[in-house]
């Protein structure tokens, strides 16, 4: 039955040389990708030869194989971590019973949202950013974009493999469905609001890596939790590449911000724009922008959605096998802080309703950590600031604190005391007119732009100076 | 507060707004074209103890939309196209507040659904006889009472924007039913395949425009960038197609006054034509109307000059009051006793006057008349006994008669002098029809078409004996008699199980064919009251309180 042979075109271990169903759907998919990869991947470089990493095995050796590609020619495979056979619904209401192989009837609706909502969320990515790799400060930095995206769109297709293989008719529609949104369309939008802001600054790349992919990590390790035993091994694997993804934001900022730090002791009035370079508040700004942006994903503090998922073994906490001994998360409570009628109240809320609040609060304490050594990479440098997150409270647009204002510090604040402050505290378009001002393609193998600090030490045990993209 | 309601702490539900006083929907009217937007306030539930999130309602945001679409027809006459769309973002409407019926009591849950039913049907009315199609754009998802709004419009359009959808989540995800007329109109109205409705009304989270498209869940629909001119072009079409804004003047409709006192256990509540006796220990009341008291409107003028102050309006506006206090503050009153006072030749000639009128075309008696008979299908709908007690002095003619014959019995006083009378009109010809299309007078005379045709073909005035013989009533009890009958029958009604008169009455009230509207009533409604007393649904871990809870709902799997 098929045109393609899927043995060396998609490294796979799920068997699919003997699995009809997925062929079948795969067969009429996989040409719609490449075309929508084609449309919306990054644009203009598609013919060139990239330095990536590829996964060819699900194995140690295997999910990190390096090599020029270019990126049509990318081998998006299809990997699921080990299979424990042994392996049992670790919590919520069917804790005890074996991990589910086959989707549960009655949570079949529940279970396709979870997959298509995280599943949207890639190609948005690869949409929101496919012009970023013109202005990359450095091959290196070029590389790194390709990438995330050549990643997000393996992880478009691990989603894909779930609809296809489990969900029949309905999940083939949605996979369509996957490749004809499209971020920030006025007509065909991503779902999440996050993935319909532009992205085309480094800047705004650094951020989203860092923060957007790092909601990501979250709900990827909460998926990993899932008593749908595909859809946690998965998880499993995806988690492994979007680390990359996070370590370029999470070094792409400091990097900025060391840099920030040096041309502001360069400059006479210390003033890093004078010098060609981002000032740290800039930087700030984006961080409160971003971070607050990101926030929204993990829903409504308050949530039945959220105890439902947890109730039926969906989708478990950060690291529920590991970190917790009690897994039913019943006769416990959250307190939860509402801002009501012009005060804060706390309420005690049912813990499984506030779990996207508990997955919150882990995140929040993973970038707590990345910001502290921010801070401490710009005291090393000299200058004397402190990176900050905003609090949760601020710039809001879903969950309880949404219809109202804060300062970043959390502190209720009119609308009005909120539009004269509005520009300190988040990017203005003056500030994204710079940054487009200063972000000019730096192409030359070993070179950096002067916005930017060069990177500790390069990919796959490389030079800086190695030929990452052969323009 | 002297009021007997089902919440006792709570006060009484008022049904009187106006649009500068909704919370909950915007009316504008440009030309020939309104439109309503339901940008629910979530602060401002009728009851505390919820939010309305979501775009959800509660009865408070459905008296407000029953208030908006009886103005468009009295104050906006000339509207023709009415464009119901949703006012928050990618949420038309999320259906009927579950917490705010999770925490409400059965009767006030029943009264609440079939108040909402109602109005829809009103929605209806509106597009089948005053040529105001209503168009649903939903620019956002319609879920559960969402779409069944849509269900009540003409036209259903959904945005394609990628997630909006529709869906009537009920059975998969509240273990109730979308019992505002979502499945009867679906099949029967919408005439979507019976499997097809079945599985769009277990999938929760609905269709989106491509396959709701497809199973006739909806009429059409366009991208963002479209809609807004799209659903603008198909409003002006309507209106074109509806003969065009003609100028029809409107009137007004000030809030009824009355008066509310009470003595013991007897309150009183005193408008302008109808009062209402409620006599607390005894669980009964008397409702009066009073006929015209001065000469029938002789021209459209005229009558346009009284506006809502017409008696065949505003005695009809005022029963229209009395039956939903009734139903919402005085649920404990089992029985109504039906009276009027007045000449019986005065209703006629007021029957007779607006039904010339409407004859010639004016609109204002024609709305008139449609809004009569929607009160009048009210009162069939009440869960209440209901006793016409025909004394000399009333005036039970024409559209007063039809009164006695929503009454579940009719007693006629015999009097000695033959002067008790009703009166036989031209308006029970079709004029008033009820739910299932017949004429009161037919049903009454379902077994007995030979004497319809008789009674068809009389007019004017009837006495207790004729009246009985020719089934027009119930009993004739003489002066002798009719006391001790009446007392007898009084008492002897309010002591049997009010479910089972409820029951009772509902199955009896309606002889004849079904159709949508009595399914509506009758099938759709009687289940999901059923429904809504199982422990599957409000048991401790019925499927209503555990939602939105961390525990998934416990079922008993027998099936009944």
């Amino acid at each position: 039955m098929s045109g393609i042979d899927y043995e060396s075109k998609i490294p796979n271990n799920v068997n699919l040389t003997d699995d009809r169903r997925l062929q079948r759907a795969l067969e009429h998919w996989q040409p719609r990708y490449l075309q929508w990869w084609q449309e919306m991947g990054p644009d203009g470089i598609q013919e060139k030869d990239v330095y990536l990493r590829t996964a060819i095995s699900a194995d140690k050796d295997g999910w990190a194989h390096f090599d020029y590609v270019k990126m049509p020619d990318y081998r998006w495979g299809i990997f699921l971590s080990e299979r424990d056979p042994e392996r049992k619904v670790n919590f919520g209401d069917h804790m005890g019973q074996p991990a589910w192989q086959e989707v549960p009837g009655e949570y079949r609706n529940t279970l396709r949202r979870i997959i298509v909502t995280q599943g949207d969320t890639e190609p948005a990515s690869v949409e929101q950013q496919r012009q970023l790799w013109k202005t990359a400060p450095s091959l290196y930095d070029m590389r790194n974009v390709c990438q995330v995206n050549v990643e997000e769109g393996r992880h478009l297709w691990a989603m894909v493999y779930l609809l296809h293989s489990y969900f029949g008719a309905e999940g083939r529609d949605e996979a369509e469905e996957l490749l004809a949104r499209r971020s920030g369309d006025a007509d065909k939008p991503r779902i999440l609001d996050a993935f319909n802001q532009p992205c085309n600054d480094w800047l705004s790349f650094y951020c989203f890596t860092m923060f957007a992919d790092r909601d990501g990590k979250f709900q990827l390790h909460s998926l990993s939790e899932s008593g749908f035993d595909p859809l946690s091994r998965t998880a499993k694997f995806m988690l492994t590449e979007e680390a990359h993804h996070m370590f370029v934001g999470d070094t792409g900022l400091e990097r900025v911000l060391r840099r920030s730090a040096q041309l502001t002791l360069a400059d006479p009035s210390g003033d890093a724009r004078a010098q060609g370079g981002i000032d740290l508040n800039t930087v700030q700004k984006f961080i409160n922008f971003w971070f607050s942006y990101c926030l929204d994903l993990f829903g409504s503090e308050i949530s039945s959605n959220a105890a439902d998922f947890f109730a039926a073994g969906l989708k478990g906490r950060f690291m529920e096998e590991k970190n917790y001994t009690e897994h039913t998360a019943l006769g416990q409570e959250k307190l939860v802080t509402l801002w009501k009628d012009g005060k804060f109240v706390d309420e005690s809320v049912a813990l499984r309703n506030a779990m996207n609040e508990v997955l919150r609060d882990d995140y929040i304490d993973d970038c707590v950590n990345a910001v502290r050594r921010w801070s401490k990479a710009v005291k090393d440098e000299g200058v004397d600031f402190e990176v900050t997150l905003p609090s949760r409270r601020f710039h809001r647009h879903q969950g309880i604190y949404s219809g109202a204002q804060f300062d970043p510090q959390g502190n209720p604040i009119s609308e009005a005391e909120f539009a004269a402050k509005a520009a300190d505290w988040l990017p203005t378009e003056d500030d994204k007119a710079y940054l487009r001002s200063i972000m000019q393609g730096v192409y030359e193998p070993g070179k950096v732009a002067n916005w930017i600090a060069p990177p500790r030490r390069g990919i796959n045990g490389q030079e800086f100076t190695y030929e990452y993209v052969k323009l | 507060m002297a009021h007997d309601s089902a919440h006792l702490d709570s006060p009484p539900v008022s049904f009187d707004t106006s649009p500068d006083r909704y919370h909950h929907w915007k009316l504008a009217v440009d030309g020939a074209v309104a439109t309503l937007t339901l940008q629910v306030d979530r602060d401002s539930p009728l009851r505390p103890g919820y939010e309305l999130k979501m775009n959800s309602y509660d009865l408070g945001v459905d008296i407000e939309l029953a208030d908006a679409i009886r103005r468009l027809r009295f104050e906006n006459p000339q509207v023709r196209a009415v464009v119901v769309t949703g006012g928050v973002p990618k949420m038309f409407c999320a259906g009927a507040n579950i917490k705010m019926l999770a925490g409400s009591a059965h009767a006030f849950k029943v009264n609440f659904c079939k108040f909402t039913n109602e109005t829809r049907c009103e929605i209806e009315d509106a597009t089948d006889h005053s040529n105001q199609r209503f168009i649903a754009a939903l620019n956002g998802t319609a879920a559960g009472g969402g779409y069944e709004l849509a269900e009540s419009c003409a036209e259903i359009y959904l945005i394609d924007d990628g997630f909006s959808a529709v869906s009537l989540p009920e059975v998969p995800l509240l273990g109730v039913l979308p019992g505002t007329g979502g499945l009867t109109r679906l099949v029967d109205k919408r005439k979507v395949r019976r499997d097809v409705a079945d599985l769009f009304c277990t999938k929760a989270e609905g269709f989106r425009l491509r396959d709701a498209l497809k199973m006739k869940l909806v009429d059409g629909g366009w991208p963002k960038s479209k809609w807004d001119q799209a659903i603008a072009d198909r409003a002006q079409k309507i209106v074109a197609d509806g003969g065009g804004n003609q100028g029809e003047q409107g009137i007004a409709l000030p809030s009824l006054k009355h008066t509310q006192t009470r003595e013991g256990e007897v309150e009183t509540l005193k408008g302008t034509y109808v009062s209402l006796q409620i006599f607390h220990d005894k669980r009964w009341c008397e409702l009066t109307i009073l006929g015209p008291e001065s000469a029938a409107p002789a021209s459209a003028a005229e009558l346009h000059a009284q506006g809502a102050a017409a008696w065949a309006f505003q005695a009809y506006r005022e029963l229209d009051a009395a039956l939903l206090d009734l139903r919402f503050n005085f649920p404990k009153i089992g029985l109504i006793l039906l009276k009027t006072k007045g000449s019986v030749e005065a209703v006629l000639a007021h029957d007779a006057a607006i039904t010339q009128l409407r004859a010639d075309g004016f609109w204002l008696a024609r709305e008139i008349q449609l809004f009569q008979s929607r009160v009048l299908r009210r009162l069939d709908n009440m869960s209440r006994s209901m006793f016409a007690l025909i004394e000399p002095g009333s005036c039970f003619a024409g559209t007063l008669l039809e009164i006695a014959w929503c009454a579940d019995r009719a007693y006629m006083l015999d009097d000695p002098d033959g002067q008790n009378a009703i009166a036989l009109g031209h308006v029970h010809a079709g004029t008033h029809a009820a739910h299932n299309g017949m004429t009161r007078l037919q049903i009454r005379l379902y077994g007995d078409p030979q004497g319809l045709t008789t009674v068809a073909a009389k007019t004017g005035a009837v006495d207790a004996q004729t009246a009985e013989k020719l089934g027009l009533i119930t009993r004739a009890p003489d002066d002798i008699d009719w006391d001790d009958e009446v007392r007898l029958a009084i008492e002897e009604r309010v002591s049997f199980s009010p479910d089972a008169l409820t029951g009772m009455e509902q199955n009896l009230r309606f002889a004849g064919p079904e159709n949508c509207d009595t399914k509506l009533f009758g099938r759709l409604t009687a289940w999901q009251n059923w429904i809504f007393q199982r422990p599957n649904a409000v048991g401790e871990r019925g499927a209503l309180p555990m939602y939105g809870h961390p525990q998934a709902p416990v079922f008993d799997w027998n099936r009944t």
